[in-house]
Parts: structure tokens; C-alpha cells; sequence
């Protein structure tokens, strides 16, 4: 977005804003990788779909409505306005991106899903957690005690060169956690993403994702914010 | 039970009688006359006295269910075809019994377990610092709230004070529907959206209203996040819409609106509410009337304080008269 602006700032108390020339870039809804069923049977088909087509889409559609009247909210300088609608954007906005990056975490197991990750990460894992086991074990147990709706992750943290384990509330991307974090592996513990399939055992859907987890995914990931 | 007793006279024991009792109801006519005779008033033997119960020497096994899963005051399939019986059952039998299950778990043994459920939803809370227990106590609480706010066959519109403070405070019944849905749209994660009655003192020393008005006491929709209900702000709490998706998902999916506005529509119990709200202003006047009662009692004393004692006379000796 090319801003042009000035600010005239008169005697009183008003500041004039010139007229931004601004353009919008909307988001879109990315397809998915594979197809709603290929991550039977972890994931069913039916909840794929739904997940992406009806609450990804909203997010969405609900994030482009915010940043439109955002737009119109901030050329006319209605500050209220702008206040008013960080919730929404925060909100949809996050949803986006968050679940933008959890289709590129999952893969079906043919494909090679649930493969465990290899070099660098691999052994940045067993530094920072002790062993895989002991990572996977830690993220299960922090996605079953969060109350509520929200996201597990796995972050690289990029000034301290190491991995965690954080958890984000509803739909706050990772960034809210820390600045310098960045997102790996993302889990979805939104009922949501488990109902239809796992009723209320949420520690059951946990052990099972693993097994179509695209670990390579995050492993370029890491090499690329890791050098 | 006592002992049975020997009257020594005639051998007869009469289980209820410590001694012959001097107006001889239970003994025959033969009895009476020998007892007439011997005259003595105490003829039977004398009682065994009772051996004391030993006092208890150890605390009594702490009780490892204090709170019991309420049960739903109606059949499961009750509210089909709004709410599906899978929804209901599942949403009874392992969300909200899995909360009673943890609560139970955590509390037993402790002194919380002697608390009702309601002061220990506040206790909890501990003004925004939740202690671990707060979510299980809380939405024990709420789902107790919920299940009782829908009945089978419900919806309609309200009547009463109910519709009067309804259309004094939001306009009319559909606007209160649009602000509930509002409310449960832009509830952004999982969460409660509720009506309650907003009767309550800031509880700080100034908060005189300088232009009281009867609007001060109304109806408000408020939502809110995971757990948390408006008992900890001090509200009366007169219908509840469980937001999160366990509670919607199997009928209706993402759409979390179409569930609101059938379940205003078609399940709610308008006289539950009525009643409710009834009660709440009650509690409130009862309240206020008590506030107002201490402080003209703390004003008295102060003004007390302030006022000087006259003291007693002093005792003089009397004048004598003198005698001319």
C-alpha cells in the first residue's frame, strides 16, 4: 500500500489529513493441497470441508468487510471507528492467517504426512525438548489444558535461535505471543476443528494429528528463519 | 431403644416403660390391683443406664461426590427438532458432567466443598485472578442455568414485568433479539451471551447517584469469554446462550446465528425468565433497602459521636429550710 500523506497541523486543535492514495489488497481464500478426504481417517472429510469452506471463508469475507470499513474509517479520520474495529480485524484477520498456515501443516499420510522431521530440525528439537517424543507429549498436554478456544504451536524463536511450545487464545496469531516467534507447526484446538470426529476428547484428536503433520514444512521454514 | 424393663411385680416386660408409671395405662386391671397393694412408687427394677455413643475420634470420610450432576428437567430428545438428542445428551453427559467430575475432583476434602455453588463461583473468581477450579465451578453453574432457561415447546413472547422492562429498556422484543445476536456474533471465541438485570452499587463509598431514576435498575445483554458469567459483576443473570461450538455444532454447524435466533424463537422459556427476573428485584430492593438501612445506622452512630454528653448533676447536698 503507497501511502501519500500530510499531516497539517493548525493552531487549534484539528489535524488534516490529505487525501491517501492508498489501494486495498483484499485477502483470498488459499486452496487446499490435497483433497477434504485425503486426511482420513484423522481428519474426516466432512469437518475438511466445513473447516475450510465455511470457517476459513468467513474469516475471510469478514476480514475484507473490517478492512474495508477500516479504509473508509481512517480517510475520514473517525478515530472511534478505527478503535473500534481493531477487534474485528484481530479477530478475522488472525483466523487467516492462522488457518492459512495450518493447511500447509497438514499432508495426507501418503503424501508423506507424520514423517518425523529430519536434520536441522530434527536435531534442534532434541537439543531444545530432549527428544520427539518429549515434543509431541508437551503439545498435547498444552493444547488439552487450554480452556476454551485457541491455537497450539510449535514457534522458532528468531533472536533467542531456539524452538517453544506456545499457546495462543481464539484466533491470535503467534505474533501476539512475541514479536520475534515464529510459527512452524500450528494446531487448531477450536472445537471445531475436532467435534464432528473426536465429540469432547480433544486429547485423542491431538495424539492422532501427528500422524499426518507435513514436518518438512517446518523444517524449511526453520532453515530459512534460521540462517 | 430402652432396655426392656422387668416390672419386678409381675414379671412382665413392658419395653417402653422405664418404671411403673403412676397412672399404670399399659398394665391390666390384675396389675394395677397388685401395685395398688405393694404401694410402692417404685416397684420396677431400676433402669441399665444407656452406655453413652463413644464420640467421634476421626473426621468423617470427606464426601467424594459434593456436587451432583442436575438432571435435565427433560428427556433428552425433548427439544428435537432445535436441538438434536445427540446434542443434548452429549453436551449433558460429558461436558457438563465432566466439569461436576472435576470440580468434585479438585474441592473434595477442602473447605470449598462446603460452599454453595454460587459463592464458590465468586469465591473463585477471585476478582479476575481465578483460582484453577473457577472454570469447572463456573460452568456447572451455567449449564444449570442453561438447561432450565429452554423447555420443550418453548419460544412465544413475554409477558408481565418482564415485557414491560424488555420494552422500556431495548424498544421492543425484536430489537433485544437483534442485540443477543450481536452480541453472540462478535462473541469471538468460545464464550455465554446473556440477559441479566443490572441492579448493583458501584460498593465504593461515593457512589451516591446524584439524579437517581428508576432506569438505573435495568436489563442489559452482555457476553462473555470461556467461563466467566455476570454474577462476578455483581448481576442477576436471567437467561443464558451457551456460545461455544459443542453446544451448536452438530445442528447448525458454523452458523452460530441461526442457532441464536431458533433458539429465541423456539426453545426459550419466557416464564423461567419472568420468574427470574421477579426474584432478581426482589433480591435488589431487599439489598438496596439493607444498604440504605446501614448507612443511616453508621450516620446515627457517627452522629452520636459528635454529641456531648451532658453530664449527670452533680449530687448537692440538699438546703436546709431554715426554721423561723
Amino acid at each position: 500500500m503507497a501511502l501519500l500523506r500530510s499531516i497539517a497541523i493548525s493552531s487549534n486543535k484539528t489535524i488534516t489529513l490529505a487525501r491517501s492514495a492508498r489501494s486495498l489488497t483484499t485477502a483470498t481464500l488459499p486452496p487446499l493441497p490435497y483433497s477434504y478426504d485425503a486426511l482420513e481417517p484423522v481428519i474426516s472429510g466432512e469437518i475438511m470441508m466445513l473447516h475450510h469452506q465455511k470457517h476459513h471463508q468467513t474469516y475471510v469475507t469478514n476480514y475484507n468487510s473490517a478492512l474495508e470499513l477500516l479504509h473508509t474509517a481512517m480517510d475520514k479520520g473517525d478515530v472511534s471507528a478505527v478503535v473500534g474495529l481493531q477487534s474485528a480485524v484481530k479477530f478475522n484477520g488472525g483466523g487467516h492467517i492462522n488457518h492459512s498456515i495450518f493447511w500447509k501443516n497438514l499432508r495426507p499420510v501418503n503424501a508423506g504426512g507424520g514423517e518425523p522431521p529430519h536434520k536441522k530440525l530434527g536435531w534442534q528439537i532434541d537439543t531444545d525438548f530432549g527428544s520427539f517424543n518429549a515434543l509431541i507429549s508437551k503439545m498435547n498436554a498444552e493444547g488439552a489444558a487450554l480452556q476454551g478456544s485457541g491455537w497450539v504451536w510449535l514457534a522458532f524463536d528468531k533472536e533467542l535461535k531456539r524452538l517453544k511450545v506456545e499457546t495462543t487464545a481464539n484466533q491470535d496469531p503467534l505474533v501476539t505471543k512475541g514479536a520475534t516467534l515464529v510459527p512452524l507447526l500450528g494446531i487448531d484446538v477450536w472445537e471445531h476443528a475436532y467435534y464432528l470426529q473426536y465429540k469432547n476428547v480433544k486429547l485423542e484428536y491431538l495424539k492422532n494429528i501427528w500422524k499426518i503433520i507435513n514436518w518438512e514444512y517446518a523444517g524449511e521454514v526453520y532453515e530459512k528463519e534460521a540462517q | 431403644m430402652q432396655p426392656a424393663t422387668a416390672c419386678a411385680s409381675s414379671g412382665l416386660t413392658i419395653p417402653w416403660l422405664r418404671r411403673c408409671s403412676s397412672l399404670r395405662v399399659k398394665c391390666s386391671t390384675s396389675q394395677r390391683a397388685h401395685c395398688a397393694s405393694t404401694s410402692t412408687a417404685d416397684t420396677a427394677e431400676p433402669i441399665e443406664p444407656i452406655e453413652p455413643i463413644d464420640p467421634i475420634e476421626t473426621d468423617p470420610e470427606p464426601d467424594p461426590e459434593p456436587f451432583k450432576l442436575k438432571p435435565l428437567p427433560y428427556p433428552f430428545n425433548a427439544l428435537e427438532p432445535h436441538m438434536s438428542k445427540e446434542t443434548v445428551e452429549y453436551h449433558w453427559e460429558r461436558h457438563h458432567r465432566g466439569h461436576v467430575d472435576s470440580l468434585n475432583a479438585i474441592i473434595q476434602g477442602t473447605e470449598f466443598a462446603e460452599m454453595e455453588l454460587e459463592n464458590m463461583v465468586l469465591t473463585s473468581y477471585n476478582e479476575g485472578n481465578p483460582l484453577p477450579f473457577f472454570v469447572h465451578a463456573s460452568q456447572v453453574w451455567n449449564h444449570d442455568f442453561f438447561w432450565e432457561t429452554m423447555k420443550p415447546g418453548g419460544g412465544g413472547n413475554p409477558s408481565g414485568v418482564l415485557k414491560y422492562l424488555i420494552e422500556r429498556d431495548f424498544g421492543s422484543l425484536d430489537e433485544l433479539a437483534k442485540e443477543i445476536q450481536n452480541a453472540a456474533l462478535t462473541q469471538f471465541g468460545s464464550g455465554w451471551v446473556w440477559l441479566a438485570y443490572k441492579a448493583h452499587r458501584l460498593g465504593v463509598g461515593n457512589d451516591i447517584n446524584p439524579r437517581p431514576s428508576k432506569k438505573d435498575k435495568r436489563l442489559v445483554v452482555v457476553k462473555t469469554p470461556n467461563a466467566v458469567s455476570p454474577l462476578v459483576w455483581d448481576y442477576y443473570p436471567l437467561l443464558a446462550i451457551d456460545v461455544w461450538e459443542h453446544a451448536y455444532y452438530m445442528d447448525y454447524e458454523n452458523r452460530r446465528g441461526d442457532y441464536v435466533s431458533v433458539f429465541l424463537d423456539k426453545l426459550i422459556s419466557w416464564d423461567v425468565v419472568s420468574y427470574r427476573l421477579k426474584n432478581a428485584m426482589f433480591r435488589a430492593s431487599k439489598r438496596e433497602k439493607m444498604e440504605k438501612r446501614e448507612m443511616l445506622l453508621d450516620k446515627m452512630k457517627e452522629a452520636t459521636l459528635r454529641v456531648k454528653v451532658r453530664p449527670t448533676p452533680k449530687a448537692r447536698p440538699k438546703m436546709k429550710r431554715r426554721q423561723y
